[in-house]
């Protein structure tokens, strides 16, 4: 009497499976809000910008991991959002919160409307149309007519918002607060989307575009949707960025944003929600991280931190080119692999002792 | 185990006592200032666009080191922390941030670029972390009024802008004045500057201005554009590159021009050489710094200072480079500024003195150019001389101008 | 009028250098369907060596030459030692990979000869004899080094055997192994002809442009425009592409909308022609069957 073979190794580990996966949710969750508490007011701002990138790399991995649509140009779009939470509250008195919520709101607008001409363009064309289109955007913030609201080159400072009903948190403390509400709620709403049938459809739209068409998907509303919304996300990261920086203007948003927001979704894992954490790690930190490295090759070595991310980058690329989500994925197969071939050897000697007892 | 963990305590309140007492003498109102070192911090373009400025930070950062091994300040060396900005404001903010909060640096430190300043200009005031001679001439940063503890360095581009402006009235009132300027802080304060230095009524004279940006290959076109409005008198409101091939480009379209250029590029070996010499004649400029290329200062005792300097601490440095020179005047003054400080080098003193500094010459200055600065004038250099190139040198020419 | 000539020679003049970029492009598009955003920074390292090697004394057309050289040996070693082991890695693992030696040769280029920009020489004489007031020596020799350039890979690909079998390579890999051609060897020698007409591109720009370790970036932008408008799979297209885009930013910066926003209009213009002709002006237009 030999015992079905474990086809699905879930099944046997289910029980410890879903206790660590909650005992990781709970960790994460204590370190997430215990954190501006033990971390001193810099270090915090730091982790603000790092959730900033997350929203960022979020929309731009709705765009170009799940959606195929790739998109070199995105600072555009935080430089967009940007401008139009410091436009609104220093030129117009609107309320922060609100503030950033139309900005993202005109970065749809902006997104959707990029998206139209985008459908045109496969995809290098599109990459290279992005990246000219992130090159001409601090041009563009520069331009002579808008000077009165933009300030021109010497750009708009905002006041950064306290914490309201005086509750006992620094500015820091409060605008990261703001930032990681802000990631929840997107996280959350970016999940759903994915797991339903608009995410089902975006994937099949990347895919195999024709086939979707042909089941009915209306692949050039969902593509340039996608690209609104993903400029939107991006938008509101770059709202919730000029609160934390204090400051906005046109050198604020040069070409290495984007190229940055291009690295973070690569190195965090194409179509992956959780690898955009690890990709905006990387890009908050890791240029830093390389110039403590220089620092050791002497004064003369001032600029050679880039040569030493560029390094990295290419190393990183070598060792996990399809990012730490993609590296994550294989690995757990991996591990999976061998319990399930494991649990089978055991099952296997069980039924042959089995066999003998019986 | 109780015993165990009561002497363990006990050694351990002992060690954090004479820990205490032998450790290093942070006073409590100045941060960053031990017996033996002060500590102060600068961001830099090291990289990205502006990367040509970062010889201002290479040149102060060898300064001190040259002080330092003359035995420091008042027996202190100075530790100077410079980081890369990438001349992008976020970054700056970040860096500062980190110098102030985490490296705990006595002040700030000629940080370079106006949209970098100004991200940071009210995080150092609402700390009280002084902002010392920043590295830029734009005329917001001289306001002691709103901003007590930010203070400039190099004349402004506005006061440039105003002498080339009376100039102009002075010698050619008809003149129709062509001007050429970066798209940027720097560019845009200068052509602010001459209009309101021309003034509403002459307003007229200005009958083209055209920009560029710093990532545009050539200016060849602008300048071609501007020969067709029929301007008379060019400004360029350019940084070096683009002021060579501005001025060749001039010459070779037939254009003749009276020709104003800003100081930046006022360099024999980085300007006028590449551009031609003789494409150069008569070009002038406001001056303040000793042109190292030029060979009127062949045997200058104080460029001879700035030689040995660079062959010392800067060897393999580009010597025609008139930002090594900046740099040394900057640090030079800073220097002056922390001698006049005795022991005392609270954040409150080191900024009072800086606001003290009464006719400072360096050997780097041009002759009747001093550093000047009392509480209520935070522009500590304001005088400046017009010179002409006349295919070899700059010819000083006129008084010494005060803006 | 006289103005408006003006622009346009000065366009072309600035063209050539874009064209030849758009060609190296190009020319790395067409075999490895690769875009290389570091060719500008590649063309950029090879000017410094080339200004390394007259400052050693070197004459100019020596230094010319062996900076070619260097420059194709250089993209050999790249695509062999680099590349090739990204070869099944996803599309933008590869784009990264281009970002990071963007990155690498500008700090590399920036650590060992400084950012104080430098003046390079041209071969060209100062001016011309009969003092023509519109064109440079120098501005008129790198649009005749272009075309020369062009000239020569038509005939390379066109005539010769070795052109031939790249292009079967690039077409059509499987069946270019089937007949013996050494694909990957073609892939590395299509890198090191890029590489080498970078750095003629570097070299024609630096005179004009002044030599610094950023000099390239624009000039990329722009070249991409080119490569764009042309057809990226038509090499002259591309080319063609270039010298489009040199004469329509001098022109819409002097007379249609100000040189502020002139970057802003030509990605317009790009993106208006992308939209109603996708695969570029001169480009192969791509039919799938379903």
């Amino acid at each position: 009497m030999s015992e079905a073979r474990v086809a699905s190794p879930e099944r046997v580990a289910e029980p410890e499976g879903r206790a660590l996966r909650l005992g990781a949710i709970a960790v994460g969750i204590v370190i997430v809000v215990g954190l501006p508490f033990v971390a001193s007011g810099y270090h915090t701002s730091q982790f603000s910008q790092v959730v900033i990138y997350a929203i960022a790399l979020l929309g731009l991995n709705l765009l170009t991991g799940y959606n195929g649509q790739i998109s070199l140009g995105h600072g555009a779009f935080f430089a967009i959002g940007g401008y139009a939470t410091a436009i609104l509250s220093v030129k117009l008195g609107v309320a922060y919160g609100p503030a950033v919520v139309i900005g993202g709101i005109l970065c749809f607008a902006a997104g959707f409307a990029f998206g139209l001409p985008a459908l045109r363009l496969g995809g290098l064309y599109l990459a290279l149309a992005t990246f000219a289109l992130a090159l001409a955007t601090p041009q563009l913030l520069k331009f002579k007519a808008f000077d009165a609201w933009t300030g021109g080159v010497q750009g708009l400072l905002l006041s950064k918002p306290g914490a309201p009903l005086s509750l006992p948190l620094t500015r820091d403390q409060w605008l990261y607060f703001l930032c990681v509400f802000c990631a929840a709620l997107l996280f959350w709403a970016t999940v759903n989307l994915i797991n339903s049938r608009i995410g089902r459809a975006l994937i099949a739209i990347r895919d195999h575009p024709i086939a979707a068409e042909t089941m009915g998907v209306d692949a050039a509303l969902y593509k340039t949707t996608t690209f609104g919304v993903s400029a939107a996300y991006t938008g509101i990261a770059g709202g919730l960025s000029s609160l934390v920086v204090g400051f906005v203007s046109p050198d604020s948003f040069d070409l290495f944003l984007s190229l940055s927001l291009v690295v973070g979704i690569v190195v965090g894992g194409l179509a992956s929600v959780w690898g955009v954490i690890v990709g905006a790690l990387f890009i908050e930190f890791v240029p830093n991280y390389a110039d403590s490295i220089s620092d050791v090759l002497g004064e003369n070595a001032k600029a050679l931190p880039w040569a030493i991310y560029g390094v990295l980058l290419i190393l990183l690329m070598y060792a996990a080119p399809s990012g730490a989500a993609g590296t994550a994925k294989i690995l757990i197969g991996a591990i999976q692999r061998r319990r399930r071939s494991s649990t089978n050897v055991a099952l296997d000697r069980k039924a042959a002792s089995g066999d003998q007892t019986s | 185990m109780f015993s165990r963990r009561k002497f363990l305590k006990a050694s351990a309140a002992t060690a954090a006592a004479l820990a205490a007492r032998s450790g290093p003498a942070f006073a409590d109102n100045a941060p960053g200032v031990t017996d033996t070192e002060i500590k102060i911090g600068q961001t830099m373009p090291y990289s990205g666009p502006a990367s040509a400025y970062g010889a201002v930070g290479k040149a102060e950062a060898a300064y001190f080191k040259m002080i330092n091994d003359q035995g420091g300040i008042n027996g202190r060396k100075i530790n100077l922390l410079s980081l890369d900005d990438g001349y992008s404001p976020p970054k700056t903010v970040e860096q500062i941030r980190r110098l102030v909060e985490q490296e705990q640096v006595a002040f700030i430190f000629s940080s370079l670029g106006t949209p970098c300043n100004s991200a940071i200009r009210d995080y150092l005031n609402e700390n009280k972390v002084p902002q010392i001679f920043v590295a830029t001439g734009a005329s917001k940063f001289g306001d002691p009024g709103h901003f007590p503890w930010t203070i400039g360095w190099q004349p402004n581009y506005r006061t440039e802008a105003a002498i080339f402006a009376s100039h102009i009235l002075k010698s050619k009132p008809d003149a129709k004045v062509g001007v050429l300027y970066q798209n940027d802080d720097f560019g845009k304060d200068y052509l602010d500057g001459l209009k309101d230095a021309l003034g509403a009524k002459n307003a007229g004279m200005v009958v083209k201005e055209v920009s560029y940006e710093v990532t545009e290959p050539t200016v060849d076109s602008q300048v071609i554009t501007l020969q067709g409005s029929g301007a008379d008198t060019f400004l360029l409101a350019a940084t070096p590159k683009f002021a060579a091939q501005a001025l060749r480009k001039a010459y070779d379209v037939g254009w003749k021009p009276v020709e104003y250029m800003t100081n930046v590029s006022a360099s024999v070996g980085a300007v006028m050489k590449p551009a031609g010499p003789e494409k150069c004649v008569g070009v002038m400029v406001g001056a303040y710094l000793k042109e190292p290329t030029d060979p009127k200062w062949k045997d200058d005792s104080g460029m001879n200072q700035w030689r040995d300097f660079m062959a010392k601490y800067l060897s393999g440095a580009d010597t025609s480079d008139v930002n090594y020179v900046a740099g040394y005047g900057y640090a030079a003054t800073m220097a002056q500024v922390l001698k006049q400080c005795g022991n005392d080098l609270s954040r409150e003193r080191i900024m009072k003195e800086a606001a003290n500094v009464k006719d400072f010459e360096a050997p780097v200055f041009l002759p009747g150019v001093k550093v000047n600065t009392s509480p209520m004038n935070f522009y500590p250099i304001r005088s400046m001389q017009l010179a002409r190139f006349d295919g070899t040198t700059w010819e000083l020419f006129g008084d010494v101008l005060t803006g | 009028m006289i103005g408006l000539v003006h622009q346009i020679l000065s366009g072309l003049a600035i063209g050539s250098i874009y064209a030849c970029v758009a060609l190296a492009v190009v020319m790395i598009y067409q075999a490895t369907h690769l875009v290389n955003f570091a060719q500008g920074e590649m063309a950029m390292f090879s000017t410094y060596i080339a200004w390394a090697l007259i400052q050693a004394g070197a004459p100019y057309w020596a230094a010319f030459f062996l900076t070619l050289v260097f420059s194709f040996l250089m993209g050999m070693a790249i695509e062999r030692w680099l590349i090739r082991r990204f070869e099944k890695a996803p599309v933008l693992a590869v784009v990264i990979v281009f970002i990071g030696m963007l990155v690498i040769f500008n700090s590399l280029a920036g650590w060992l000869f400084s950012y104080t920009i430098k003046s390079f020489e041209s071969p060209f004489p100062e001016k011309f004899a009969l003092g023509n007031g519109f064109m440079s020596p120098h501005e008129l020799g790198s649009i005749v080094v272009t075309l020369g350039v062009l000239a020569l890979v038509y005939a390379f690909f066109g005539f010769t055997p070795l052109g031939l079998a790249m292009r079967a390579a690039a077409q059509n890999p499987v069946s270019a192994r089937l007949v013996g051609v050494k694909v990957n060897h073609m892939l590395a020698i299509g890198w090191g002809l890029a590489a080498a007409i970078g750095a003629v591109a570097g070299m024609m720009a630096a005179p004009i442009v002044y030599l610094d370790p950023n000099m390239m970036g624009g000039i990329l932008l722009y070249g991409f425009a080119g490569a764009l408008l042309g057809g990226i799979d038509n090499p002259w297209g591309a080319a063609l592409g270039g010298f489009i885009v040199g004469v329509l930013e001098n022109i819409a910066g002097a007379y249609l909308v100000g040189e502020e926003i002139k970057l802003s209009v030509a990605l317009a213009i790009i993106v208006g022609v992308l939209v109603a002709k996708p695969s570029g002006l001169f480009g192969r237009v791509l039919v799938t069957r379903v």
